[in-house]
């Protein structure tokens, strides 16, 4: 049994349930009060570029709406700016709930693949926590050729005259890409996140077994 | 001994050969004016950002601000953290809080870190290096050191998202924090207290992955300084400063603006009025050059 089918089959008919014990965050949902603020202040909402405001992904997770939600772009258009957390006036932590969801999403394999800002999240926590450092360069090009190397050389020109100017202003550094910042006990970090990934993994699960 | 002591967390952008380098230069510049010492963490890691959340879950990214607080208290102990870019900040206060909030958290988190041989046994405060300036030094002690003013410059005071929202600075409102113009006016140009885009989102890491979305808010921020007869932007963060100033050639292309406005850290500004050189305001690490900065960094001191 997959994944998705386990927990789709422990929560069957009850999706609050489902977001309240398995997404961070998620037991705030059914505080909503469906007043739209959060939706209204929302910079990327503006550029109707979420199919479904977050107000309207907490009536929608109210009503059940399991495939709609989890395979939403809506979530991956939010840009941390966290308008949404100081205007709510019922206090809701709603940029924390979008990452849950799209966490959550991500964790099932339900999140739409081709979203761009699914990808580069993912790959800057792995940038990120490889050495401990983000290495910019490397996360750059992470992000132009992630549809191969055609795609990546086009990317890579369009953003030419943006990465010249970082380099003469010396805050793009090439060699980076040989050798760049790092943590010493990367040994270390990783066992500490090993671990972490355990607890983590092993509490959800509990609670789709209980 | 210095005036004040910090455990400092300057964070990824702000290393040598990154995007934030000439952040940090000016930080240590006038750090040095004011007296303020400043100690790196030991081996201090990534804070995961807010970008990170896909893979990052709950616990992994409170763990790898966690091991930072446990290198501080063992290397720097007693000391605060203090973050100069706003993401480092937010991070290792949204993990302080949640650490504080929930024995669980706080639990799975200290078997985590034994993994690396490390442990906390006190939370630490964590501050950003505008709260330093603001609430420890002060305004007055800030203005003290200004020999240089810089007379007649008109600065856009561009707080943006992280330094301003959830936390924000004590006493400020999140929808018009003052702050970072009485800042400006500290230094001795004249602010733009009604410039209307101060705390509009950037677009953050959309800037990498969906730059047609971010381009269209960095263009708001951009028109609203020049509408309101700014020279230049100033900013607390490593990540506005980068979106609003590297992007302005494409959005030209893209909407047929003539954008070319440089994009200040404060702590340049300072730097400058306070008698320091070009370089020591890191005045070469624009990518948009402040010709208007460089000839008063020329000028001589007035004691």
């Amino acid at each position: 049994m997959s994944a998705n089918t386990a927990v789709a089959e422990k929560y069957r008919n009850n999706f609050l349930k489902e977001i309240e014990e398995q997404v961070e965050m998620g037991d705030w949902v059914k505080m909503c009060m469906q007043c739209g603020v959060c939706s209204g202040s929302c910079p990327t909402n503006f550029q109707s570029a979420w199919e479904h405001p977050p107000q309207e992904l907490f009536m929608m997770i109210r009503a059940g709406k399991r495939e709609e939600v989890l395979t939403s772009s809506s979530m991956w258009n939010c840009t941390s700016c966290y308008n949404c957390i100081v205007r709510c006036p019922r206090k809701l932590p709603i940029t924390h709930i979008m990452h849950g969801i799209a966490e959550y999403a991500h964790r099932l394999g339900m999140a739409p693949k081709l979203q761009p800002t699914r990808f580069f999240s993912g790959l800057f926590w792995k940038n990120a926590t490889k050495t401990g450092r983000v290495n910019e360069l490397k996360l750059s090009m992470g992000l132009y050729f992630k549809d191969g190397l055609g795609a990546g050389i086009k990317e890579g020109m369009k953003m030419k005259d943006v990465a010249l100017g970082l380099m003469k202003a010396k805050r793009l550094n090439p060699f980076e890409i040989i050798k760049g910042h790092a943590c010493k006990d990367q040994k270390g970090i990783q066992a500490m996140l090993k671990k972490a990934y355990e607890i983590e993994r092993s509490r959800k699960a509990a609670k789709v077994a209980g | 001994m210095a005036k004040k002591e910090y455990a400092f967390y300057p964070g990824c952008s702000s290393q040598k050969g990154a995007s934030a380098s000439n952040y940090l230069t000016s930080v240590e510049s006038m750090c040095k004016t004011l007296d303020v010492k400043l100690t790196e963490i030991p081996d201090w890691n990534c804070c995961g950002a807010s970008i990170g959340y896909a893979e990052a879950g709950e616990l992994p990214r409170h763990v790898m601000n966690a091991r930072n607080f446990a290198l501080s208290e063992q290397h720097l102990p007693g000391q605060e953290i203090v973050a100069t870019c706003a993401a480092c900040w937010l991070g290792a206060r949204e993990t302080r809080e949640r650490l504080t909030h929930s024995d669980t958290l706080m639990a799975d988190t200290r078997e985590a870190l034994k993994e690396a041989g490390l442990q906390i046994k006190e939370m630490p405060e964590i501050r950003h290096m505008v709260e330093v300036l603001i609430e420890d030094l002060g305004f007055e002690e800030m203005a003290k050191h200004v020999v240089r003013p810089l007379e007649g410059v008109k600065i856009a005071g561009y707080v943006g998202c992280q330094t301003n929202r959830p936390f924000g600075v004590a006493g400020e409102s999140f929808e018009n924090p003052m702050y970072l113009d009485k800042m400006v006016e500290m230094v001795g140009a004249e602010a733009i207290p009604e410039y209307d885009m101060k705390v509009t989102c950037c677009g953050g890491a959309l800037a990498f992955s969906e730059p047609e979305k971010a381009q269209a808010q960095i263009k708001d921020i951009v028109e609203s300084a020049y509408d309101h007869g700014a020279e230049m932007i100033v900013t607390p963060c490593p990540l506005c400063q980068a979106n609003v100033e590297i992007y302005q050639g494409q959005i030209n292309q893209r909407y047929g603006t003539k954008f070319n406005i440089p994009v200040m850290y404060y702590s340049q500004l300072m730097v400058v009025a306070y008698g320091g050189s070009a370089k020591d305001a890191a005045l070469n690490g624009q990518v948009i050059k402040a010709r208007r900065l460089e000839e008063i960094a020329a000028k001589p001191v007035k004691r």
